[in-house]
């Protein structure tokens, strides 16, 4: 899916981008603290409707934090985040940022479907009303509009056959298909992915990643923070290396991941893939 | 399996493997012959248990034999009508207090993990209070109101408007006040269990309901909450028991509940123990009932959690079905 065109090739910043339609995740500059921590340091981001993004780098480096950035669980401390032309959070009037209420931030939200590493499904809701919980009562859907709408995207994750069963009794990998079908249950305009894959035994990580690949080829924008070269070699349009709070390197995987630039980059990769 | 040669092997045909063979050979559909072993006895079980039933045997007895006690009595007691008008009055006490206590104790809870200071400095404020005060006190000061505040005004304080006002005396009557005592106090109380309950869900809970653009209120109350259920619902039980019985607290402000129209009675015909034994039947009556409710009660918030789970979920997927057959039918 890589762009073939090089003048249309994933950039980390908007400077001289060729493409002139409206990103989806802007990500300008942004700083993040935690106490005296500084955990992203000035990171810019850019990803274009339609691409994957995938967010590689050493623990602690930072992506899983710019993740939650992007949809607000995590407020920015500098910079600037828009997602689909909106600022992430806040309000601009003039030179001066508002505060967003709690209310316009879940309005923001609701059209930003986030997967967990671990999982996190309702777990006194079984498989069908863990999907169709959001869009009932946060997007007013009609019982039975919704319940269609599950079991529809419950039967696209290959799970038709477990609908009434408790998250408990689902296996990983089933648990993180569910969570994706409940995160699509909203019709996001862009999906995030906090390390889908860590939590789960090595023999059901095909499963999920199957279904992610799909949803990448049906044309989903997607950021994805992940351990999984194979997956950003596959699957991504654009692969951005994270160290530091810093973006050390980003591009299209066949420039990153074959042949870095960076010293660090290197390092994380021979790291990663020996 | 037991290592054997490849003719032994083919010719066990349907027939079982003679001894020890746990596993039906490769391919094979022959039913697991079960494992046969003599348990370990527990003698010591057997002689721990023939002790106990013995002694309880010995105490029954010694009642049934006793001849300070009449039992004559203690029948005609249980269903006196002083008794079971003490029962209802109990019961109303218990239940009206109780659920004073758990719809004030959540909103407590919730206001005190709020991140918003003043919600939380209030609920912080109760809990210090009615913690912190005799529950007696509590009781006392309710009944005797009037005499601190003779009146009751409904109006804009220190300015002085006045929209309505009534003497306290006829507001706060005896049952009146042992309810805003106990049920007041109950507040503080299972604020804290509410509070353990709610910090006792995973984080990532609320962060999978705001990511999907769920509000804070609707987190609370449909994610959070009924997981915290769990977690709440047993002390809670103890809380609902011990209230059974502190509420014969209300005693000092002439309230009429089980134990204290008891107390009267034995004061004038001195039968204490037969009385008080008449309070203890009730009493453990009345917890049966609320172990009992309080086991269902559990079973529903456990689910997700539970052995039969795949009960409920086969349920739901029948009356699903039944619901499409009768949509497509229309």
């Amino acid at each position: 899916m890589a762009q073939s065109d090089p003048a249309l090739q994933p950039r980390c910043d908007m400077k001289g981008h060729p493409r002139t339609d409206e990103p989806m995740v802007h990500v300008d500059g942004v700083w993040k603290r935690f106490g005296k921590l500084e955990v992203l340091k000035g990171v810019d981001l850019v990803v274009f409707p339609g691409e994957t993004y995938v967010l590689l780098g050493p623990s602690g480096g930072g992506k899983s934090t710019m993740l939650r950035c992007i949809n607000h669980l995590e407020k920015i401390d500098g910079g600037r985040l828009w997602v689909d032309g909106e600022l992430m959070g806040y309000r601009q009037k003039g030179d001066v940022l508002h505060e967003l209420k709690v209310k316009e931030v879940a309005k923001q939200r609701s059209k930003i479907g986030m997967v967990f590493q671990r999982f996190n499904l309702f777990p006194h809701m079984t498989a069908l009303e863990n999907v169709m919980k959001a869009p009932v009562s946060v997007a007013g859907m009609s019982r039975q509009k919704a319940e269609n709408e599950a079991l529809a995207l419950l039967d696209r994750v290959g799970l038709a056959d477990k609908v009434d069963v408790y998250p408990g009794q689902l296996s990983g990998g089933q648990q993180q298909r569910v969570a994706i079908a409940r995160a699509l249950a909203m019709h996001p305009k862009l999906m995030l992915f906090d390390e889908p894959t860590s939590a789960l035994d090595p023999e059901l990580v095909g499963e999920v990643l199957e279904v992610m690949k799909q949803l990448a080829h049906d044309g989903m924008t997607m950021v994805v923070v992940t351990h999984e070269i194979g997956f950003a070699k596959e699957a991504a349009d654009g692969v951005a290396l994270l160290d530091g709070g810093v973006v050390v390197e980003c591009g299209p995987p066949n420039d990153v991941l074959v042949n870095p630039q960076e010293e660090r980059t290197k390092v994380f990769l021979s790291k990663v893939l020996s | 399996m037991s290592a054997s040669s490849p003719q032994a092997l083919s010719s066990q045909g349907a027939a079982p493997p003679p001894l020890g063979g746990g596993a039906a050979p490769l391919g094979g559909s022959l039913a697991p012959v079960p494992v046969k072993a003599i348990p370990v006895r527990h003698w010591g079980q057997w002689v721990g248990a023939a002790v106990v039933v013995y002694l309880l045997v010995a105490f029954v007895l010694s009642l049934a034999r006793n001849p300070n006690i009449e039992w004559d009595i203690i029948g005609d007691y249980l269903f006196k009508d002083l008794t079971l008008r003490g029962v209802w009055v109990t019961l109303y006490l218990t239940v009206v207090s109780m659920a004073i206590g758990i719809v004030g104790g959540t909103l407590l809870a919730v206001m005190r993990l709020s991140d918003n200071p003043v919600l939380s400095s209030i609920a912080y404020g109760y809990i210090w209070f009615f913690r912190g005060t005799p529950v007696l006190v509590q009781i006392l000061v309710w009944a005797y109101l009037g005499a601190l505040y003779p009146e009751l005004v409904l109006g804009i304080p220190i300015f002085g408007p006045v929209f309505a006002s009534a003497e306290t005396n006829a507001v706060i009557g005896a049952t009146a006040a042992g309810i805003l005592g106990l049920g007041l106090n109950e507040a503080a109380y299972a604020a804290e269990l509410v509070r353990a309950g709610i910090i006792s869900v995973d984080k990532g809970q609320q962060e999978a309901a705001l990511s999907l653009g769920m509000g804070g209120g609707q987190t609370m109350w449909s994610i959070i909450l009924p997981q915290a259920m769990r977690v709440i619902i047993p002390p809670m039980g103890n809380e609902t028991i011990s209230m059974l019985k502190t509420s014969a607290l209300v005693s000092v402000i002439a309230g009429h509940d089980l134990l204290t129209n008891l107390q009267k009675a034995y004061a004038q015909n001195f039968r204490i123990m037969e009385l008080l034994l008449v309070a203890c039947i009730w009493y453990l009556f009345l917890t049966t009932l609320l172990s009992i409710g309080q086991h269902y009660l559990e079973a529903y918030f456990s689910r997700g959690f539970g052995a039969q789970q795949a009960d409920r979920a086969q349920r739901r997927a029948f009356k699903r079905a039944q619901r499409r057959g009768e949509s497509g039918a229309v």
